[in-house]
């Protein structure tokens, strides 16, 4: 038997599916049985979804002048 | 197979950048200066930084072409390169006074429950995506994690770099880049608790 915390404290290895095979079946047994573990491992998973979304959106062109200025700044560079 | 264009786009990048071509230089810088700085701006909070790093991480790859290995991707190396630009550039910065991880992690009772565990968060991501408060809220709350943990957040959760990558770039154990990534999604968890729980019975 596991207590909640132990559940949390585990939780990246049980989800990575890193622990040993009798302890990952503890840790599934828990999560069924325990609305509160179950309800966190699932806001722990959206964590993980939100911040790689919410992060990789900023993906566009740079704004005009970056570039330019870089290309100056290598070209500085270069002639040295 | 892989579509022939890309790839013979790419190949012909590589030969002018190879023979120091100025127009290739250019393409390069052109291509990947938005893309590359999205990353550099994820580390960095501050703009001037970034793109301090940006241009460090151009340089950085000019000298480095000799050792571009043949048939890798060029947009994974640059990513790469681009990545220790901003950890390096992280690393001259004087540190903000920044809480403690332990004060941004659940708490627990004797007995192993956890204290206040509260309602479900009922909307999906999919569904609270679509909000841009959303992705504002998450990157701010990824800003008030203690920098430690938020690097290795940013290396392993968004940049998608293996454990043992990110152990050799900061110079720690896998170990400890696994419990580092724990910590950190746990205290963005509790960051983001109190705005997605459903207080309805």
């Amino acid at each position: 038997m596991i207590t909640c915390r132990d559940f949390i404290e585990f939780l990246a290895d049980y989800l990575a599916r890193e622990l040993p095979a009798q302890q990952h079946t503890v840790f599934d047994e828990h999560v069924a049985d325990c609305p509160n573990c179950s309800a966190y491992l699932r806001s722990y998973t959206m964590t993980v979804k939100l911040g790689k979304a919410a992060c990789t959106d900023l993906d566009g062109p740079a704004p005009a002048e970056v570039p330019e200025k870089l290309l100056e700044a290598i070209r500085a560079a270069r002639s040295k | 197979m892989k579509p022939s264009s890309p790839d013979s786009d790419e190949a012909a990048l590589l030969v002018g950048l190879r023979a120091g071509d100025q127009v290739a230089c250019e393409k390069l810088v052109r291509t990947y200066s938005g893309r590359l700085l999205a990353v550099t701006r994820r580390f960095l909070h501050n703009e001037d930084d970034a793109r301090d790093a940006l241009q460090d991480a151009f340089l950085s790859a000019f000298r480095a072409l000799p050792t571009f290995a043949e048939g890798s991707l060029l947009s994974t190396w640059l990513h790469r390169i681009a990545v220790n630009a901003a950890l390096m550039k992280l690393r001259t910065r004087r540190r903000r006074p920044e809480d403690p991880i332990e004060d941004l992690l659940p708490t627990f009772v004797e007995d192993g429950h956890r204290v206040n565990p509260g309602p479900d968060w009922k909307e999906p991501a999919e569904v609270v995506l679509q909000r841009q408060e959303t992705r504002v809220l998450v990157r701010e709350c990824i800003e008030r994690l203690p920098e430690t943990y938020r690097t290795v957040l940013l290396l392993r959760d968004i940049e998608e770099l293996d454990t043992e990558e990110v152990a050799r770039l900061l110079e720690v154990s896998p170990n400890a880049v696994k419990i580092r990534l724990h910590r950190a999604r746990q205290a963005l968890r509790e960051l983001l608790d109190p705005h997605f729980r459903e207080d309805r019975p």
